[in-house]
Formats: C-alpha cells, sequence, structure tokens
C-alpha cells in the first residue's frame, strides 16, 4: 500500500479522486444556493423599488421593462408601480458614466408628474467618506441639498457650482454633477416610457 | 486545558496579524470599518478550522509528494462553497468584501496551517488550532477596522464617539491602512520587549 | 486605441494593484529588502500574470461559460496558476537558463501572490475581451513592479537611518507604503477617453 501510494498511478489517483470530491460537493451545493441567490436579487430590486415609491400593490420587477433612449450605448429598466391598476410612478435604474472612478448605478423614482419620490445608489466605486456621501447627501434637509420632491423638468436641478440649485457634496463635485447627469437620463428615461406605453404620466 | 492552550496560541502569542505577520492583503483591503473587518475575519476563520479538520482527516491517504496540491484543492472547495453561500443567504456582505473572499484561497494563513499543524495533528487539534488562529486573525481585523474607523470617522462598529468633523478622512482611505497597521505592529512590538 | 491606453493607465497608476487595491501585499514586504530582487520578482510577476489571465481567460470563455461550471472558477483557476507556475519553472530551466537563473527563486512565490489570482477573477468580472485582458494583465503587473522598485529604493535607504526600535522593520515600512499610497492617490480621478 505504502508503495502504490508514492507511485506515479497513486498520486494520479489521489489528485483525481479529491477533484472530484470537491467538485461533486460543489455541484450540491451550487445547487442548493442557486434558488436562494436569484430570490437575494430579485428581493433587493424589490427592497430598493419599494423604498423610493409610493405605495403600490402589483410586482414592479415582474412587470419591468427596458427601454431604449436615442443616442445612449445601453437600455435602461424601468420599474413601473401600479395601485388598484392605476398608474402612480417608476422607478428608473439609471448611471453616469461622470463619476469620479467608474460609473455610478442610481435608481431613481418618480410619480406621476415627474417628481422626485426618492433615489437609492445600487452600485459605485467613489472615494469613501467624499463621493461616496451621495447615498445620503441628496436627500438631506439641510440647504438645498435634497432633490426629493424636486421636478428635473420645473427646477434647476444642476450643482450650484454650475448655476444650478442643488448644493452639491462639499469636495466631491465631480461626483455631484455624476449623480444629477444619471438622475436626467432616469427622467428622460421616464418621459420616453409615459410616452410609449401610454400611461397617465407626464 | 490542553485545547484551551492551543486557542491561546493563535489568538495571542502566534497572532497571525500583528505576530506572524500572515494574510497581509485582506488586513488592509477589508478594514475600512470594524464591521467589515470582523466580517472577513469570521469568514476566513470558517473556511480555516474546515480545512485544517479536511486535512487533518485525510493525511494518511495522500502521498507527500502531491500534498500541496490536495490541500490547494481541498481550501478552494471550502472558500467556493462559502463564496456561493453568502450571495445566497447575505447578498450585502458578499458585495461588501467582493474579491476578497475568492482570495481567502491564496491567504498564505490557511496553506500555512495546513502544512504546519494540520497535517501532523489530529483532528481536534486542528480544529481548536483553526479556531484560535482565526480567532486572532479575527481579532487583528477587527481592532483594525475599529482604529481606522474611529479616527477616520469617529465612529467605532457606526457608533458615534466624536463628532466626524474631526475625523482624518486618510484612515479610511487606502494610504491610512497602511499607517495605522504599522503603527498598530509598532505598539505591539513595545508592548511585548517591556 | 484609447480604450487600451485607458486601460493601461488605470491599472499601472489610477488603480495601482497594492496601493489602491491592496493586492500581492505579501511578495511587495517580502521581496522588497533590496533593489536587485525588486527588479527580478516584478519580472516574474509580470511573466507568470500574463501567461495564468490568457490560459483563464479562455477556460472561463470556452469552458465555465457553455457549461454553466462558474462555481468551479476559484478552484479551476488556482490549480491552473499553480501548475502553470510549475510548468514555467521546467520550461525556462530547459531552454532559457539565463532567464531561470534570473527568476527562478521567485517562481514558486508567485503561486501564493494574490495578484495573480485577483487579476484573473477581475478581467472576467470587468467582462474584458482576450486583448483588453492581456492588456490589463501586463499593465497591472508594470504597476506591482512599479511600486516594488520604488518601495525598494526607500527601503535600502531606511536601513541607514535611526529608526525607534518597536518601529523598526515591518512597522516602518508599513507606515513609508502609507505615505507612497498617498502619492499614488494623486493620480486618483483622471479619466482618458
Amino acid at each position: 500500500m505504502g508503495r502504490f501510494k508514492e507511485s506515479l498511478w497513486g498520486m494520479l489517483l489521489v489528485m483525481v479522486a479529491f477533484c472530484g470530491l470537491s467538485g461533486a460537493l460543489l455541484a450540491w451545493v451550487h445547487v442548493l444556493t442557486t434558488e436562494p441567490i436569484g430570490q437575494a436579487a430579485v428581493k433587493q430590486r424589490i427592497d430598493a423599488v419599494a423604498d423610493i415609491l409610493p405605495a403600490f400593490d402589483n410586482n414592479p420587477v415582474d412587470e419591468g421593462v427596458s427601454v431604449d433612449l436615442d443616442g445612449e450605448p445601453r437600455p435602461l429598466h424601468v420599474y413601473p408601480a401600479l395601485r388598484d391598476g392605476e398608474f402612480v410612478g417608476a422607478a428608473v435604474e439609471s448611471y453616469s458614466s461622470e463619476g469620479f472612478s467608474g460609473d455610478i448605478v442610481v435608481m431613481y423614482g418618480f410619480d406621476v408628474s415627474g417628481n422626485i419620490t426618492g433615489y437609492r445608489v445600487v452600485s459605485h466605486a467613489e472615494t469613501p467618506g467624499l463621493g461616496a456621501k451621495m447615498e445620503q447627501w441628496f436627500r438631506m434637509p439641510e440647504g438645498r441639498r435634497s432633490v426629493i420632491g424636486r421636478n428635473p423638468v420645473a427646477d434647476n436641478l444642476t450643482v450650484a457650482k454650475d448655476g444650478g440649485d442643488v448644493d452639491g457634496i462639499t469636495a466631491a463635485t465631480i461626483t455631484s454633477r455624476a449623480f444629477l447627469d444619471a438622475l436626467h437620463r432616469a427622467h428622460e428615461c421616464f418621459k420616453a416610457y409615459c410616452e410609449t406605453y401610454n400611461n397617465q404620466g407626464v | 486545558m490542553k485545547f484551551l492552550n492551543i486557542i491561546y496560541n493563535g489568538l495571542v502569542k502566534e497572532n497571525p496579524v500583528f505576530v506572524l505577520l500572515l494574510g497581509m492583503c485582506p488586513t488592509l483591503g477589508t478594514t475600512g470599518s470594524a464591521m467589515t473587518g470582523m466580517s472577513m475575519g469570521v469568514a476566513t476563520m470558517c473556511v480555516l478550522i474546515c480545512s485544517n479538520m479536511a486535512v487533518s482527516g485525510i493525511k494518511s491517504v495522500v502521498p507527500p509528494s502531491v500534498r500541496i496540491p490536495v490541500y490547494i484543492v481541498v481550501i478552494a472547495t471550502f472558500v467556493s462553497a462559502l463564496q456561493m453561500l453568502l450571495a445566497a443567504y447575505l447578498p450585502a456582505l458578499n458585495a461588501t468584501l467582493g474579491i476578497f473572499i475568492p482570495l481567502i484561497v491564496v491567504n498564505c494563513i490557511l496553506l500555512g496551517r495546513a502544512e504546519a499543524y494540520a497535517s501532523r495533528h489530529g483532528v481536534m487539534e486542528s480544529c481548536c488550532d483553526g479556531l484560535g488562529i482565526g480567532l486572532g486573525f479575527t481579532a487583528g481585523l477587527t481592532l483594525l477596522g475599529a482604529v481606522r474607523e474611529l479616527l477616520g470617522t469617529g465612529r467605532v462598529f457606526g457608533a458615534e464617539v466624536y463628532p466626524e468633523e474631526f475625523g482624518s478622512l486618510a484612515f479610511v482611505l487606502a494610504p491610512g491602512a497602511f499607517i495605522a497597521l504599522g503603527l498598530l505592529i509598532g505598539l505591539f512590538n513595545a508592548i511585548k520587549s517591556r | 486605441m484609447l480604450a487600451y491606453i485607458s486601460i493601461i493607465v488605470t491599472a499601472i497608476f489610477v488603480n495601482n494593484i497594492v496601493f489602491a487595491q491592496f493586492l500581492g501585499i505579501c511578495p511587495f514586504m517580502g521581496v522588497s529588502k533590496k533593489l536587485s530582487s525588486a527588479v527580478g520578482m516584478g519580472a516574474a510577476v509580470a511573466f507568470v500574470m500574463a501567461f495564468a489571465t490568457c490560459a483563464t481567460w479562455l477556460l472561463q470563455r470556452y469552458l465555465l461559460d457553455p457549461f454553466g461550471l462558474g462555481y468551479m472558477q476559484t478552484i479551476l483557476f488556482i490549480l491552473v496558476i499553480a501548475s502553470l507556475v510549475q510548468m514555467l519553472e521546467m520550461v525556462l530551466k530547459k531552454t532559457l537558463p539565463s532567464l531561470y537563473q534570473a527568476l527562478g527563486v521567485f517562481l514558486p512565490l508567485i503561486t501564493t501572490n494574490c495578484a495573480v489570482l485577483g487579476v484573473a477573477i477581475m478581467v472576467v468580472q470587468k467582462d474584458f475581451n482576450l486583448l483588453m485582458s492581456l492588456t490589463y494583465a501586463v499593465a497591472t503587473a508594470a504597476g506591482f513592479a512599479l511600486a516594488l522598485v520604488i518601495f525598494a529604493g526607500i527601503r535600502e535607504q531606511l536601513e541607514l537611518s535611526d529608526v525607534p526600535r518597536p518601529m523598526r522593520g515591518v512597522a516602518i515600512a508599513l507606515i513609508c507604503a502609507g505615505i507612497l499610497a498617498m502619492a499614488f492617490m494623486g493620480f486618483s480621478g483622471i479619466k482618458i477617453g
């Protein structure tokens, strides 16, 4: 036995056996976790949509659609919210490549008349402690920070430094511009959605 | 008593972060706050305990010349399983730790303990060794995370100690990781030489 | 073309693998005591990283993706890297003994260099094509070598200075690395294209 263990075939057998064993184990865990992983992703979406939209009773994620905008390289996802069959608003997952490092992805909520009802930062790679503050900054009541309740058409939603009506994040103007860039892209998409799908909005 | 000794050894005398200086990448990369540091420590500890026990259990059937590849396969199996379980049940944590989860595979602590300890000791002892070293790693990461979070944002585990404005942002950013770890190691050396 | 320049500049300066992403710290601290060995290690890492990234990219595209075996990624990649390093060592010994003389001692250390596995996984996550992946790997290795060489220069000077006893060795080296990381932060936010 000891001799065989040290022979080439012995070593090969051991390696193959362990690789097979580990493959089988991982396949089992994979089968076990496939469903929860999918559910976790859906749940994250639903939580985000529920957080930023007025109350609804449909499943916005299941009824979500992709909307292509002119001059945009990729479509944006729109999640409509209905209550008693009535259109009450939609969440739009938008992005901006103008950030400090890499793309930022933000989900914005709009009510029927296009007012912003909320937002949630989905992913970003901005500097912690500076740009990363956007997760709270644009809903803070101080000064003109908050964008909640404002309307991208009626209000001049650009950074104060550029002559607009929004106080940008201190020491993170680039991130603030990117955030508002994504916001306007989301609003364009919301308008296009309302026109195409013949809803009562904007 | 013997088992307690093994655990104490890993926690203090052979602390992987401050004494052995192993696993520096996750130590620096995931300690932006006390919470993420602790999560990374616990994740590594889980894999370490499992891999230590497995390596100790199979030591008699593995020919010495292929033992390293076999250990790598064993460690990688547990890491992949952990990765899938985290994605399924703790997706937020999985997103925070990101690439550092699959990179547990190349954490020198795991292969080092498998080779230096688990391949020579029984299953129970290896389990205790994994627990001790894992706790030492977790303690180190939590301490470093807490120091960085405190100096950077004035908070520990998210609870405010002093107003954020007095913090130095550098400690949350990349340079602070190196500097805080350097200072803590210096402190450990000073205490030890007393 | 611009995309490739952007990848190169980002990988070397803006997102330096050591100072911004905290990968490959073990060899960074371990092999940076002398300038000559730092150069050797940097070259060896570049060599392995380029080969390993191509191999793992091809495996991901033509084996893991079509068969839905994504969960085997970690285990397959680390085995590929480990055997690649072994093979490279043997081939170099036979065909290019002079290069083997220069890089040989560093090769076994590279298997546990998390930067190699890290880059292999990152190019899959970033959805790069093969040429982009190769560019990214070589540029990342160049960034690693740059960090290593600068740091080795500093540490050679550090040997001569009078440092308080508890801070000697790794402790003061880490603080120097922190200051270097601050310098590299000056590159953050730079964008091309």
